[in-house]
């Protein structure tokens, strides 16, 4: 069965691309990987590594419009004959990949969170987070977006070759203005690792410790949806079921009382840490380790425990 | 409110702008989750639908200060069945001037933005918005799938969106950033965060909502791309373990040696 998968190369290359060029591997033998732009071809060449048996980069194509590259891999999944297409869930993904199944007419999956079972059906988080869903596709190509941190990317293969595409993009009808990017903050929701507060530290000023913390364990930061409707902090932060669905590796959660809508954002975590002044409050069934006391002493003491751990050579 | 940068003939220009809002039932986010059929179905039982909060609070909202500024109308489009037009009489009374029901029941995304797609290339519109994404599904699919049925540029997770004669000027979400862009009429755009407060009805707009025009409209033939066949329910966490507030040490210890996360 032949693969194709899209990938995003303009910043480099992430772990996400590992994991989809992995979840591909194991998707079928013959993986293609579709990307555009000037990424160097040496860089490229590593998805081999995951799997990958080459890789098409159009050179024509810089940017990320949602309907020049849904033509580009739509054009690749036809010269490589593909039965699947795979996505890394992230926000090109979730403008591309159902552009992409009106124009092949192919069943999407989105948000897939594991590889598919023995009937072909592939399991994605549904009521954000609360219940899985095991999806059938009904069409004969399908296309997979596979939800970051889901899978381990399994690097035991060795460098493809690179080849140029022409994947006839045609123009975008989108003007782009300017773009904003904050240096060096990782993406909420590809981090491994996230501290998020709520309206337990009082105000936006008390945001410090929540950094240091951070900073200290190469954490992503985030935040209840209170905290972001009253400014405290930026929209892109709020997790929840009505802002970013996020399933990290470890969830600190300091001064959020854990209600429904945000424990539906963030109970894909894999390790939960709640630490609250009140030993009643609901986020504690959802955790996994718990800390009945005050973040405003907790949360230093926590950053000074782990750049003691980090600065013994861990 | 923000304020629209305007001249005369681009307000007469837009006098007659036509935005499509697309709406969806979900499950009131207090809801119980529960399944029936041996897990193939969702449990209605005793489930509050409302509209779904990003259609509701930023894409219809946005539109109707749009349309306050500059004119227009603002149309309701629904896929669903007679038990949902309480959700389309919810949009009405915030402030939508008419709706439409396509009757059938949204099988899946395709389904569901192919048969949108179809009613609005019938009946012409400037402008479709759409939530960035539904509660329950939480697919993110609808928009693009009828922006690409269409044949029309989209632009996804918009913050911000302004008008000005011809041209949208909208904030997005990109990964890692925001991005302010550009693009003609006519568009799609999936709306989140940032783009409108939440509107309350009040009691003449829930009054004005009963007469307002709501036509059902048959479904074209379709098919249906995915289907979900069953549910499950995520393992019930484990106890949580206390740890002393004083002893940070022990939380790292295990962190890294018992649950190996850091
Ligand atoms: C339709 C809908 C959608 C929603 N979507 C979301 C969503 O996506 N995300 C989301 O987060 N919320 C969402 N909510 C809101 C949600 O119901 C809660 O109101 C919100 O999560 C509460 O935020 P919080 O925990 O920060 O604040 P609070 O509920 O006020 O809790 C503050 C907590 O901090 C603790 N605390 C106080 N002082 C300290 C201290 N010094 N040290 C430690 N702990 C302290 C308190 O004990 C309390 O538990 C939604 C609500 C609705 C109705």
């Amino acid at each position: 069965m032949s693969v194709l998968v899209y990938i995003n190369s303009n910043n480099g290359l992430h772990k996400s691309a590992f994991e989809a060029v992995t979840y591909g591997k194991k998707l079928g033998a013959d993986v293609t990987v579709i990307t555009s732009g000037n990424a160097d071809a040496a860089t490229l060449a590593t998805l081999g590594n995951y799997g990958a048996t080459k890789v098409l980069v159009d050179r024509a194509l810089n940017g990320d419009d949602a309907q020049q590259l849904t033509r580009l891999i739509a054009t690749a999944a036809t010269a490589s004959g593909a039965t699947s297409i795979v996505f890394s869930h992230d926000i090109i993904a979730k403008a591309v990949a159902p552009r992409l199944s009106v124009r092949l007419k192919a069943g999407l999956i989105s948000g897939a969170i594991a590889v598919p079972s023995a009937d072909g059906t592939v399991n994605v988080n549904v009521f954000s987070g609360k219940a899985f869903g095991a999806v059938k596709v009904n069409s004969a190509v399908k296309i997979i977006s596979l939800l970051p941190n889901s899978i381990q990317p399994e690097a035991n293969g060795a460098a493809c070759t690179v080849e140029d595409f022409a994947g006839n993009a045609g123009d975008s009808k989108i003007t782009i203005v300017s773009t904003k990017k904050p240096e060096g903050e990782i993406p909420l929701p590809e981090a491994e690792l996230v501290v998020s507060a709520g309206r337990g530290l009082k105000g936006p000023e008390n945001w410090g410790m929540v950094e240091d913390l951070a900073s200290a364990l190469g954490a992503a930061t985030a935040c209840s949806r209170p905290v972001a409707d009253i400014g405290w902090r930026p929209h892109h932060e709020h997790v929840g079921q009505t802002g970013v669905a996020i399933r990290p590796n470890l969830y600190i959660a300091a001064g959020i009382s854990g209600a429904i809508q945000h424990l539906a954002g963030v109970n894909g975590s894999k390790v939960i840490v709640v630490i609250n002044t009140d030993a009643e409050a609901p986020f504690f069934k959802a955790a996994d380790y718990g800390v009945v006391g005050d973040a405003f002493e907790v949360l230093p003491r926590l950053t000074e425990a782990v750049k003691k751990f980090r600065s013994s050579g861990h | 409110m923000r304020i629209f940068v305007l001249n005369l003939r681009t307000i007469e220009n837009n006098e007659n702008m036509k935005i499509l809002v697309c709406i969806s039932k979900s499950p009131d986010t207090t809801s119980k989750i529960a399944f029936t059929d041996n897990n193939t179905k969702f449990d209605e039982n005793g489930v509050q639908y409302i509209v779904n909060p990003y259609d509701e609070w930023y894409a219809l909202v946005r539109a109707l200060e749009i349309k306050e500024t500059l004119g227009g109308n603002v149309t309701i489009v629904s896929v669903g069945s007679a038990a949902d037009e309480a959700i389309i009489r919810k949009a009405l009374a915030i402030g939508a001037d008419d709706a439409v029901r396509i009757d059938a029941e949204p099988t899946d995304a395709y389904y569901t933005a192919v048969q949108i797609a179809e009613y609005a290339k019938s009946n012409g519109f400037d402008l479709v918005m759409t939530g960035k994404e539904t509660i329950n599904y939480n697919g993110s699919q609808v928009a693009g799938m009828i922006a690409e049925s269409l044949d029309l540029p989209f632009v996804s997770l918009a913050t911000k969106l302004d008008v000005s004669g011809n041209t949208l000027t909208l904030e997005r979400e990109i990964v890692g950033g925001l991005e302010v862009v550009q693009v003609a009429l006519p568009a799609v755009v999936s709306c989140a965060k940032g783009m409108a407060e939440q509107r309350i009805p009040n009691m003449r707009g829930i009054m004005a909502a009963r007469t307002k025009p709501l036509q059902v409209v048959a479904p074209v033939a379709v098919d249906t791309l995915t289907s979900y066949v069953s549910y499950t329910m995520p393992n019930a966490k484990s106890a949580c373990k206390m740890i002393d507030p004083t002893n940070m040490d022990e939380l790292v210890e295990l962190l890294h040696n018992e649950a190996k996360v850091i």
